[in-house]
């Protein structure tokens, strides 16, 4: 009998959650389903670890005092763009499958009482966790491989690590921050479809 | 095994208890059959006792039989509207063809009322349920939840809406997959900022009203279809709602489970007084309603209390009393 309450109803403004909350919801979305997180993060691992290694083969030749000629600037300019690209391309498909196979799971919150920034706070935490872990080894794989395959370049006194820190510091930020805006899209999208609508879809 | 155990209990006279064990395992059939009447068969949530289940075991079509009779319905519903709708429309566009799902469409639904909203598929039942439940925006015309209009609502009162006034369930259950059947009872009450005290509390209480306690720390797909219905009808209750929607509560369950989650219903309508709206095809439904709205091509068809449908459902009802 507790909801016999006479009269109009006041109608309250839904409270935001606190970002704590929304963090432990996505970090248990990811340790749950962690095989798929593992792939969606391995888009990401893979078109960092190409990225590092060029930036680490960069820093080795300098190290073996390789005579850099323009021709071979302009290439590895190159594949830096490409690596780039590669990256992009893997993160935004990894997150567009990751939000559009849960649109329904997000039509079903949304009735619960959802907010839509809660939503989207969801997605992008999740998204940022798994592309900076993704990034992390993403970068020491990439570095690993080439102070393997350059042994004798890397360790021969000239090796700049100072600047290795660095691009290692760059790549996951680089990663992690791709991974948040490949995300976005697609999470703002679904927070905003109605319920009705986000439970419909099929994919 | 059972023949073994009849033998001994004539044998032996002095082993009441194993007799009476042996007993209840020799006549499964019967009891579920009493027991799909009576109320819940499952885990020891007796709603109307033995002698009540054993007197239902008797008539054959047990379907007419409620809970309390009719005579408690004026005490439970309310006199006050708790959803109205006036005139809705609405208009999908499919490929650029205009698809006229409701062309209009009044309803007045009192508070504490158990509706069925009955229709085929593509009469526009489900689009009137997502109209009335705020999940889905009208063309045209107004929806009043407790006298308030949900067009004038900015998204965050609607959400408190969604989470305090009204409860969900679906025909797919749409349990949160990587969550307990707890943690998807309390994730509504995480929205509506209870503490972690109040969230286990308020969940094991449903749980054990739902019949399902001892399957709380179950994972939807550990649990079967009846189960996870009860997990969705106890997550819809988690804040005391006003309204329950029930869309298609029984399409995914076969014939005893949909009739069990039926009396469930029927049962909590009774128990808190929260109104019950159900978009359904299954007859079953009929029979516990307080009345039957039938939609057709957009329209509602014709409303009828529960007492004036259906001259077969009637003499049933007169074997009974």
């Amino acid at each position: 009998m507790a909801t016999m309450s006479m009269g109009p109803a006041k109608i309250d403004r839904q409270i935001s959650l606190p970002f704590s909350q929304a963090f432990k919801i996505a970090l248990r979305n990811i340790t749950i389903r962690l095989g798929r997180a593992m792939i969606t993060g391995a888009g990401t691992m893979l078109g960092i670890a190409f990225l590092m290694s060029v930036f680490a083969a960069h820093l080795a030749s300098l190290s073996a005092r390789d005579v850099i000629s323009a021709g071979q600037m302009q290439k590895q300019s190159w594949l830096v763009a490409m690596s780039l690209m590669v990256s992009v391309v893997g993160i935004t498909n990894s997150m567009l499958m990751s939000v559009t196979e849960r649109y329904k799971e997000i039509g079903t919150m949304k009735c619960l009482g959802a907010l839509d920034n809660f939503i989207v706070k969801l997605f992008l935490i999740e998204s940022g966790l798994l592309g900076f872990f993704g990034a992390l080894f993403g970068a020491i794989i990439g570095a690993l491989f080439v102070i393997l395959t350059r042994f004798g370049s890397v360790f021969n006194g000239n090796f700049d690590w100072l600047r290795l820190l660095v691009y290692l510091g760059v790549c996951i930020v680089l990663g992690t921050v791709l991974s948040i805006i490949a995300a976005l899209g697609p999470a703002m999208r679904a927070s905003k479809m109605p319920p009705a609508d986000a439970m419909r879809t099929e994919i | 095994m059972a023949k073994q155990n009849d033998a001994m209990t004539g044998s032996k006279d002095g082993a009441p208890n194993a007799a009476e064990s042996s007993m209840e395992a020799t006549r499964p059939v019967q009891s579920g059959e009493a027991a799909g009447v009576g109320g819940l068969p499952v885990n020891g949530v007796p709603v109307n006792g033995a002698a009540n289940g054993a007197h239902a075991a008797d008539t054959t079509h047990a379907v007419a039989k409620s809970p309390n009779g009719t005579a408690g319905e004026d005490t439970y519903i309310g006199q006050e509207y708790i959803v109205r709708a006036k005139n809705i429309k609405k208009t999908f566009s499919v490929g650029g063809q205009e698809v006229h799902a409701l062309r209009g469409v009044d309803i007045d639904i009192r508070r504490g009322e158990y509706i069925s909203i009955m229709g085929p598929s593509g009469s526009g039942k489900s689009t009137l349920f997502n109209m009335i439940g705020g999940l889905d925006k009208p063309t045209d015309g107004t929806v009043f939840i407790d006298e308030v209009d949900m067009a004038q609502l900015d998204a965050f009162e609607l959400a408190w809406l969604r989470c305090r006034k009204i409860g969900y369930i679906f025909q797919t259950f749409n349990l949160i997959p990587v969550m307990t059947a707890l943690e998807n009872i309390t994730l509504p009450m995480i929205f509506a900022g209870a503490s972690l005290d109040e969230q286990m509390e308020k969940g094991r209480k449903l749980l054990e009203q739902v019949g399902i306690a001892h399957r709380m720390h179950n994972k939807p797909n550990q649990l079967s279809g009846g189960q996870q219905q009860r997990v969705a009808i106890a997550r819809s209750l988690a804040n005391d709602p006003a309204i329950v929607l029930a869309d298609e509560p029984t399409g995914n369950l076969d014939q005893k489970t949909g009739k069990e989650i039926i009396e469930l219903l029927k049962k909590l309508n009774r128990e808190s007084g929260v109104t019950i709206i159900t978009a359904t095809h299954d007859d079953k439904m009929l029979d516990v309603s307080d009345r039957i709205v039938w939609v057709s091509d957009g329209r509602i068809d014709k409303i009828k209390r529960r007492d004036e449908v259906d001259i077969k459902l009637g003499t049933l009802e007169g074997g009974v009393h």
